[in-house]
């Protein structure tokens, strides 16, 4: 009756993905996408999500792990092998999950959303260069890009931003997913009247240097 | 949800939650119900989504127990049904809960109840609803993926018409909120159609006649533990090693447990248990008897620890127990955690030294992000005209929904949170003992759900608080289910809309206005005049979720107008960005500045610039 296989696996070999956001970014919609693609390559997944209450404006933490068996759906401490992030503060949130040894890789957007304890409190927004250098501890390798200014140069909206960030992670072999998989995703979770459009933006984060 | 979420083979990823609903669709459930609250919502929506293709019966009843007491109704007629509901949800039922018990059901009738352990969505306590399968004397099943939401429902189903009584199964959010692979198999179509037969016996709780049940219920008891001894839902894994240390785990914990054992390595034995209540004792009795130390690892109180305290006394007394000890009362667990205290347990050792890693983070430098209101948010508009209507002295009693969010700075307009509808019947309590004044602030779902009786209260006990209803057409925060105040129901079917003022009216409130929240000028005005009757007084605060605006303007392509600030003009007073608190308002150079981006258009702060330096983007 309960789940079959329970067997002591080899978690360190499978792939934690944690991505992260605001309520309202897409943080859930990549996180499916990877799901589907890694159901597909028939790997056992698990993904982790929060509704409700800490989806109004607060961080979404989304994590999505997928391998030979997968029991919990949490990422451990430092033990990210990816982490997506759609805004450059909440990829520094997530440094938690990454760790030099584990040699993880982290990609953000720079597209600052300003918490109200910045306005309010007069805390300061770090910098993506300070960003760039805290994530040093935490990671082989953090990546920032420009992606949601050009994802709104071609679609007039920044909606796409996680799609184009997903297609540069494929594009520089992040994933151990094929990019065939992940296109087949995007086709299972973006309604269909919008799925040429996150192809094309896809494409455009695949190709990207 | 799949697409495929219908089909009788194959499989498909699905939330816990969903995993749930597929499971009552399996068990040939006929009439389910609900009212929403995370992180149970899901359930329900499922439903929303399939029930008419499945052909079985659907609603999102006006409150918990209501919704309890109507699929009790379905259940002894004759049709298998399921409620759901988050763990407050279950405090509202507890009421017709108890009695639902001791009546009894001829059909299936299945009670889900969603705990949030570290409160992610809880704004009123971090109870554990495990203490509710003790007090009822009924079975109680927890799952710990997918997968097993989906099987652990078919059995409670066939418990439950075994045993004639309901059968309740608790989900916590890591269970509820988690994705997985789900093998689907063959959806029975259900009864929706049955027969209310008159029993002299059953469902009619009276004395003497209670007591007979209660004695049966206990007497259930002893065949229910028979049933939890030979269950495959407590399992032993890793059974045969001669390892002196065992581990007991349930539900989300059972993964952090599995996790820790291969990070570090290990085989430990393992007793998952899938029938929490009422427990194996023998199972676990010979599970403990050649142990020298024993791991319970659980979340939220030592409900199993005790338990297994007390077994322990007569299977193995010298064995060393160790559960919370090492383990937190307070919030969830995770790998961590369960990590940390096994490592501590068995003297191993992991290549991950956490604790740098944990001190290295903790330097780091990372300013805060609350939960806020949406930009644009009618409640927004609302409580800034309330803080600028009232006077300093004037209380704020908050409610449930998304307007809790008021609690944080600039807003502050919630100044105690309770449970639904408790905003009205506390005002009453503070206004009768003190000199000040109160506005009491509640949804349109929650006045339905709880506030009329509140209204009553104040209309006939007379005090003259004001209440504000937040009509955003929508219960939001649980992902924008309807409420009787919107004219469709959980089907989709149109039906009449129950009008709030007029309820109001009905009630014996004299004053009573519908008011658009974003006409800031009215919105003052009439609450200074209101505070200041001798009476109660209600206020409709009418305006559509603006997430539904921006929705519908999207779909129909049409484009929300966007503020911006005139640079030239803008004195950097900061009153938009320090008394509105909007996420689209931030600070530009040496000028304020709206995140175009972000503006939905609401035109407040347009409205209370003191030097007119906002205006529409041409």
């Amino acid at each position: 009756m309960p789940e079959p296989g329970y067997t002591c696996g080899e978690m360190m070999k499978d792939f934690n993905l944690v991505v992260v956001g605001i309520g309202g970014q897409g943080v859930l919609t990549l996180a499916n996408i990877v799901a589907e693609a890694a159901m597909k390559e028939g790997m056992d997944m698990k993904t982790s999500e929060l509704h409700g209450l800490s989806q109004r404006g607060g961080p979404i933490p989304c994590h999505v792990r997928f391998g030979k068996k997968i029991y919990s759906s949490l990422v451990m401490a430092g033990q990210a092998d990816l982490v997506i992030s759609l805004e450059p503060l909440e990829a520094l949130r997530a440094a938690y999950y990454g760790s030099k040894e584990k040699r993880t890789v982290f990609v953000f957007d720079t597209w600052r959303i300003i918490p109200s304890s910045i306005l309010t409190q007069k805390e300061t927004y770090p910098s993506i260069k300070e960003i760039k250098s805290s994530l040093k501890k935490f990671s082989s390798r953090a990546v920032a890009l420009d992606a949601s200014d050009l994802v709104k140069k071609n679609t007039e909206s920044v909606v796409s931003t996680n799609v184009y960030l997903l297609g540069y992670c494929v594009g520089k072999k992040f994933f151990r997913l094929k990019k065939s998989s992940i296109v087949e995703g995007i086709k299972k979770v973006i309604p269909e009247k919008y799925f040429e459009m996150n192809k094309k933006i896809f494409e455009l984060g695949f190709g990207r240097r | 949800m799949a697409g495929n979420f219908l089909a009788d083979k194959g499989k498909a990823i699905l939330l816990g939650n969903e995993a749930i609903a597929r499971g009552a669709l399996e068990s040939g459930i006929g009439f389910a119900s609900t009212y929403p609250g995370t992180p149970s919502s899901e359930i329900g929506d499922t439903f929303a989504a399939v029930a008419k293709d499945a052909g079985i019966y659907f609603e999102y009843s006006v409150n918990e127990k209501v919704a309890l007491e109507a699929a009790a109704g379905a259940g002894m007629s004759g049709v298998r049904s399921m409620v759901s509901f988050k763990q407050f949800g279950l405090n509202v039922a507890s009421d017709s809960f108890f009695p639902a018990v001791y009546a009894g059901t001829k059909a299936g009738f299945v009670i889900v109840v969603a705990d949030d352990p570290n409160c992610w969505s809880s704004g009123q306590s971090e109870q554990d609803g495990r203490y509710y399968s003790r007090m009822g004397h009924i079975p109680m099943l927890e799952p710990s993926n997918p997968q097993e939401c989906k099987e652990f429902t078919k059995l409670a189903f066939s418990l439950s018409e075994k045993f004639k009584m309901p059968v309740l199964i608790r989900l916590t959010t890591r269970v509820s909120h988690t994705k997985g692979i789900v093998r689907f198999e063959k959806i029975v179509k259900g009864k929706t159609k049955g027969k209310f037969d008159k029993n002299a016996y059953r469902f009619r709780n009276f004395p003497p006649y209670l007591m007979d049940v209660h004695k049966e219920l206990h007497e259930n008891l002893e065949k229910l533990k028979a049933i939890s001894e030979k269950t495959e839902l407590n399992l032993i894994l890793n059974r045969g090693g001669k390892s002196e240390i065992g581990i007991i785990t349930f539900g989300a914990s059972f993964n952090y447990v599995m996790d820790s054992l291969d990070i570090l390595n290990l085989k430990l034995p393992v007793l998952k248990l899938g029938m929490t209540y009422p427990l194996p004792e023998k199972k676990i009795k010979d599970f403990i008897k050649d142990l020298k130390t024993v791991f319970v690892v659980e979340e939220l109180e030592a409900l199993i620890e005790e338990k297994v305290r007390e077994l322990a006394k007569d299977a193995n007394p010298q064995i060393k127990i160790n559960g919370k000890d090492l383990l937190p009362v307070v919030g969830e667990l995770n790998v961590e955690k369960v990590l940390t205290a096994l490592m501590k347990i068995t003297g191993e050792k992991n290549k991950i030294d956490l604790k740098k890693h944990l001190n290295l983070f903790k330097k780091l430098k990372i300013p805060v992000r609350k939960p806020m209101l949406c930009p644009g948010c009618p409640h927004r508009a609302t409580f800034y005209a309330a803080k600028v209507a009232a006077g300093h002295d004037t209380v704020f009693g908050g409610d449930v929904g998304c307007y809790i969010l008021g609690v944080f700075p600039p807003l502050d307009t919630q100044d105690f949170v309770f449970s639904m509808g408790a905003s009205e019947g506390i005002v009453h309590g503070i206004m009768k003992v003190t000199d000040q004044k109160a506005i009491a602030f509640l949804g349109d779902s929650t006045f339905f759900h709880a506030g009329l009786p509140g209204l009553v209260n104040i209309v006939y006990n007379k005090s003259n608080p004001l209440v504000i209803l937040l009509d955003n057409r929508i219960t939001a925060m649980t992902g924008h289910q309807p409420n009787p105040g919107m004219g469709k129901t959980g089907m989709g079917d149109e039906t009449k809309p129950i009008s709030i003022e007029d309820a109001a009216k009905g009630l014996g409130v004299r004053n009573v206005k519908v008011i658009n929240p974003y006409n800031i000028r009215e919105m003052i005005e009439n609450i200074k005049e209101f505070l200041n009757k001798p009476e109660a007084s209600v206020i409709v605060a009418r305006a559509e979720c603006r997430l539904l605006t921006i929705r519908k303007a999207r779909k129909e392509g049409r484009k929300l107008p966007v503020f911006e600030i005139d640079p030239k003009k803008c004195k950097n007073c900061e009153t938009c960005l320090i008394q509105l608190g909007c996420p689209a308002i931030t600070r530009g150079k040496g000028v304020c500045r709206i995140e175009k981006d972000l503006c939905n258009g609401c035109s407040v702060c347009f409205q209370i610039c003191p030097n007119q330096a906002i205006h529409v983007v041409k």
